[in-house]
């Protein structure tokens, strides 16, 4: 008997590991199967909801909707985002909160989404690029609000 | 036809006429010292490209394709950052030692250059005794090994150098009976005489059974000593980080990883010598025609061409199977290969002596 599980032995193990060799000699030799993507050339789409950077959507009157409320900054738990406010005059000669400057941090930011949601007015969103790399770090602190742009009619 | 044998021959005879025989010796020696250095170049950069693409390709990966076409200058790349990088040696360890140790791998692997026929009539040294003097030699390649982990002071270098050796001195018996069995169907331990005795078809063909199932334990046997996967438990990168070459950087780590591939290149071109003819040509019984459509491709890249099959043979395995532990290792060799191959040198022993094979 003790000759007889010997041999099934070998047997067996010969038969698995030839199997295994089956499996990789078909990898091998059929290269439609290859799941590589080859980045730079072919970018997948990336799904809705990915969170690269924080960005400020301006429409085509250089319009955006921040109030310059800083709920944003009061959501984000590792101070990215701090806002510089101004006093603008209104017509009827009332002074009014506005933004000045929305100044975003990107080297500190964890794309955890808290500021988008915090953001009462919808002014600020999650964008989808990822390429960030730059060579000096002082290029990764962002100002959001363009040149020149103020806050877009009736938003409160 | 083109050939190796008339090459050397016309720079021979140039030699001999121009200088007198002792410098024109000289001149071969040189010559002989730079194309093995070079075959070792060359070696290494196709063999760690081959790898790369096989095991890419295995993996349903792609591999290496940035450096150069199709990723073909990749290794040439890898071997100039090897070259710029500091040969670090650790503070603890056997200066002397550390620093020989390489070196001694890789002289031991140009060694065993010697007595291998690329091409027909195309060898270093004819030796008698070729078969004994690569076994032998071949496992001096352990002395290396240890004197790197010991020398390293480094727990995972030494156990690494330790395993290795309980593994080649083990895995040395089944590949030399393995071995043996071809050198009992010859009659001889010349290779030059093994593979003219391959002229009617190669001995996995002529000799039954016995013969294929030495080749395949001469083929586990060897991917052993050559510490590969699934047995390189030597350097196993999971569990000792890199084993016996842990400590070494640059040009000195290099050197460790060129003996690898040239050590499985000799492995490969030994099987490739004693089961598969060497550089003998395929011949099938009395297909004329065929045998001398085969004839007509040279025997160099009969050599070659075998001995790469070899080697992808040998990293189909290694891309496939995974490691055994130490334990499995040695029941491996001691419970199945060697009763197995002293049974087939046996059957290969009667075989010749009723002469049953063709």
């Amino acid at each position: 008997m003790f000759l007889k599980d010997y041999i099934s032995d070998v047997f067996n193990a010969t038969k698995s590991l030839l199997k295994g060799m089956r499996r990789t000699g078909y990898y091998f030799t059929h290269h439609k199967e290859i799941i590589t993507q080859q980045y730079p050339e072919v970018k997948q789409a990336l799904p809705e909801r990915f969170r690269g950077e924080v960005v400020m959507p301006h429409d085509e009157n250089n319009e955006h909707a921040c109030t310059g409320c800083t709920a944003c900054e009061l959501a984000c738990p590792n101070a990215t985002i701090k806002i510089i406010t101004k006093f603008d005059v209104t017509p009827d000669g009332k002074k009014k909160k506005a933004l000045d400057t929305f100044v975003y941090h990107l080297e500190l930011c964890t794309m955890c989404n808290l500021c988008v949601q915090a953001c009462p007015t919808d002014a600020i969103k999650m964008a989808q690029t990822f390429e960030h790399s730059v060579y000096d770090r002082s290029r990764l602190t962002k100002k959001l609000n363009e040149p020149g742009s103020k806050i877009r009619a009736g938003v409160e | 036809m083109f050939s190796l044998e008339s090459i050397t021959n016309s720079i021979q005879t140039w030699l001999n006429n121009t200088f007198n025989p002792t410098i024109a010796l000289l001149f071969e020696c040189v010559i002989v010292g730079v194309l093995v250095i070079s075959l070792f170049a060359v070696l290494g950069l196709v063999l760690v490209l081959m790898e790369r693409k096989v095991s890419a390709y295995m993996q349903i990966r792609l591999g290496p394709n940035r450096v150069g076409p199709g990723g073909s200058l990749q290794t040439v790349a890898d071997t100039l950052k090897l070259v710029v990088k500091e040969g670090l040696t650790p503070d603890g360890a056997d200066k002397f030692l550390f620093n020989l140790a390489p070196f001694l791998v890789i002289i031991i692997s140009m060694l065993v250059l010697a007595p291998i026929p690329f091409a027909k009539n195309f060898q270093i040294l004819d030796i008698n005794i070729g078969v004994l003097y690569v076994s032998a030699v071949s496992s001096v390649s352990v002395i290396g090994i240890l004197m790197a982990g010991w020398a390293s002071n480094n727990k995972y270098s030494l156990l690494g150098a330790m395993r290795s050796g309980a593994q080649i001195v083990s895995y040395e018996l089944s590949a030399g009976l393995a071995v043996l069995s071809i050198v009992v169907l010859t009659g001889s331990l010349q290779l030059s005489d093994i593979i003219a005795s391959q002229q009617n078809g190669w001995w996995i063909f002529k000799g039954h059974i016995p013969v294929i199932i030495s080749f395949v334990i001469f083929i586990i046997a060897v991917t052993a000593e050559t510490n590969r996967a699934p047995f390189d438990l030597a350097e196993a990168e999971s569990e000792l980080t890199a084993g016996f070459h842990t400590e070494y950087s640059g040009m000195k780590f290099a050197l460790f990883f060129l003996a690898e591939y040239v050590n499985i290149f000799i492995v490969c071109s030994i099987g490739a010598i004693l089961f598969l003819g060497g550089w003998m040509p395929l011949h099938i019984g009395n297909w004329n025609g065929f045998n001398h459509v085969m004839d007509y491709i040279p025997s160099s890249v009969w050599f070659i061409g075998k001995v790469f099959f070899l080697i992808f043979v040998i990293m189909w395995f290694r891309w496939t199977f995974p490691r055994l532990r130490i334990d499995q290792l040695l029941n491996l060799e001691w419970k199945y290969l060697l009763p197995i191959s002293m049974l087939n040198l046996l059957l290969t022993t009667l075989i010749t002596i009723m002469g049953w094979h063709f």
